[in-house]
């Protein structure tokens, strides 16, 4: 084999444009398949780590009747705080309207522990402000109700027997995270602020899990840890992956048929060249194996020559990040601004055995015909 | 030195599918050939020459008859053994030199040492002493496009003998060749026969090898008409 990539190696730098031309091509495919997967690695990262941070923490203890992907069981969705909390912060989610410059707004009254930690969620501002009903909102709420920090705008809830009450809350503060789920529509409060107005008291809808608890104490309440919460982000970042593969697998197939159209061109116009290479002693075997090495070096030259643009590309794009356009931000997916890509060893080296593999099986395939060609013929340049 | 008989061929036919029918191109040829003999097959084109050639050299096999070149049978030999046979002990030299394009003069003639798996300094002075043989050494690195019709025709030779082989198979050698390229390439093989004591078999029409010939056998019609011997 050896041999075969010594005399490979000559071969395709002898064809020198011919063999630039498909190395660039190969080389470009390299770089774009880790860029892209590597972008979206940083993104499954980048999300995973702002939702545990920002809204799951370690899971969800949620009350049994309350389904928060259902708003029909807001109404009903809470019950009582079981004693011994023990690391478990309180949330208690309630419909209110909001009136932002006359119109009307739905939202989710959210009282949180202000004392809590678990999340970055800035709710130590509510434990220091002096206003008689301090809120805090996240950047897209404050986007689509025209909000800004100081502002005052109506509130209107109904309490825990169906009166109708209304007061005005001020924005003390609007707080910038990648994570919607927690910012469209959404109205954070003191949870015992929530209490007095709705009389619902020491009622929860659900925990931030921070450590372990005690499941025994919580039989009415329904445990999903941070990976379970997680799924259907990873299901959703997988499907995205998978939609971006077909343009990888595009511009894969491009650089590979162009080696296939190479290869045919190789074994139709080079047959005084394979009949002189059996005549001087070469199996037909050997020969199979040489036309087929010289394929697979396309790939590894392409490695080497991707290496030197894509490397210093790789390097950039990690330090500067890739900006996403705000438009792609209100997907209602946590998207950060910049999204950095990450490298993992994985990704480069099934890719590199991706296309290494391929480029083998496409200079292979027409490969083949050299075993049955006559060397008696080919040594006279005959097509065969 | 003591001369073998290298090549046997006994009741030796080659037919070709011509239009769906079998067209016989060699009608039972007898031949024996020894070692260090200096001989071309002589025939106008369409004789059969070149095919003769190629089923010694084994890139052909024969419809009937016997082969047997360097004790081995050629009709039985499978692909592999063929391909060792040619590597080991059979040197050709073509007409169009069919030398590798991307390959400089020092690396065409190493070629068949790569095959044969000797070391790098091995190589290095067999091929620096059959560039010598040729006359080619200061044209070491240079690609074959570099070369004239004579020098590549040299190259070939050299290409042919940097594995000292038993027998140098050399079809219509001077076919591209001028009047003086042809005499000195034909000069050369003459030396090499003489001093290594390598068979040469030609296939040839052209007057200026026959000079050079110890034996003649000439061919026409795939059959052998006349096998004349010179005293060398």
């Amino acid at each position: 084999m050896k041999l075969e990539f010594q005399l490979a190696f000559k071969n395709l730098f002898g064809a020198r444009l011919r063999t630039l031309l498909n190395v660039l091509v190969l080389s470009f495919s390299f770089v774009i398949i880790i860029f892209l997967n590597s972008i979206m690695d940083g993104w499954d990262q980048q999300a995973q780590k702002d939702s545990i941070e920002w809204e799951f923490g370690e899971g969800h203890l949620i009350y049994e009747k309350y389904d928060p992907l259902d708003p029909y069981t807001i109404l009903e969705g809470h019950s009582k705080i079981p004693l011994n909390l023990n690391g478990l912060t309180p949330i208690l989610d309630h419909q209110a309207f909001i009136y932002p410059q006359g119109r009307m707004m739905s939202v989710v009254l959210k009282g949180i522990d202000i004392r809590q930690s678990v999340l970055k969620i800035p709710t130590h501002i509510l434990k220091q402000s002096k206003e008689s009903f301090p809120v805090i909102i996240g950047k897209r709420l404050a986007e689509s109700a025209k909000l800004n920090k100081g502002d005052k705008v109506q509130l209107r809830w109904r309490d825990a027997k169906g009166t109708y009450d209304a007061n005005t809350i001020t924005i003390i503060d609007i707080f910038d995270s990648n994570v919607p789920n927690i910012d469209n529509g959404k109205i954070w409060i003191d949870i015992n602020k929530l209490w007095q107005i709705t009389g619902l008291e020491n009622q929860a809808s659900y925990f931030i899990v921070k450590d372990d608890f005690n499941k025994a104490a919580f039989p009415y309440w329904k445990f999903k840890s941070k990976e379970s919460l997680l799924k259907n982000l990873k299901e959703l970042i997988d499907q995205k992956k998978a939609g971006q593969s077909f343009i990888y697998g595009l511009l894969l197939a491009i650089a590979l048929l162009a080696i296939f159209d190479t290869q045919i061109l190789s074994i139709f116009r080079r047959q005084k060249e394979i009949g002189t290479y059996i005549a001087l002693g070469m199996t037909r075997l050997k020969v199979v194996r040489l036309f087929t090495v010289e394929g697979s070096v396309y790939s590894i030259l392409a490695l080497l020559v991707g290496s030197i643009y894509g490397v210093p590309f790789f390097i950039y794009m990690a330090k500067s990040g890739f900006p996403i356009p705000p438009a792609d931000q209100k997907m209602g997916i946590a998207l950060a601004d910049v999204i950095y890509p990450v490298y993992g060893l994985k990704l480069i080296f099934s890719t590199i055995l991706t296309v290494i593999i391929s480029a083998t099986i496409v200079s292979y395939l027409p490969a083949r015909k050299i075993a049955k060609l006559n060397p008696v013929l080919a040594l006279k340049g005959k097509k065969q | 030195m003591k001369k073998e008989t290298i090549i046997k061929l006994k009741n030796l036919t080659k037919n070709y599918p011509v239009a769906g029918r079998d067209f016989p191109v060699l009608k039972g040829i007898n031949l024996s050939i020894n070692s260090s003999e200096f001989l071309g097959i002589i025939g106008p084109s369409g004789s059969g020459k070149t095919t003769l050639l190629n089923i010694i050299g084994s890139l052909d096999k024969p419809t009937n008859g016997e082969v047997n070149v360097l004790n081995k049978e050629i009709k039985s030999l499978n692909h592999k053994d063929a391909a060792e046979l040619r590597n080991f002990h059979i040197g050709f030299i073509f007409q169009v030199f069919n030398l590798l394009p991307v390959y400089t003069v020092f690396e065409n003639v190493e070629f068949a040492l790569l095959l044969q798996k000797n070391t790098t300094k091995q190589r290095k002075n067999a091929v620096m002493e059959a560039l010598e043989w040729v006359g080619l050494t200061e044209h070491a690195n240079k690609k074959p496009d570099k070369l004239s019709g004579g020098e590549s025709q040299r190259v070939a030779i050299a290409r042919a003998m940097v594995k000292s082989p038993k027998l140098v198979l050399a079809d219509e050698p001077t076919a591209n060749l001028d009047a003086e390229n042809a005499h000195a390439i034909l000069k050369t093989m003459k030396k090499l026969n003489k001093e290594l004591g390598t068979t040469f078999l030609f296939s040839t029409h052209d007057e200026k090898v026959m000079g050079y010939l110890d034996r003649k056998i000439f061919l026409r019609d795939g059959i052998v008409e006349k096998d004349e011997k010179y005293k060398s």
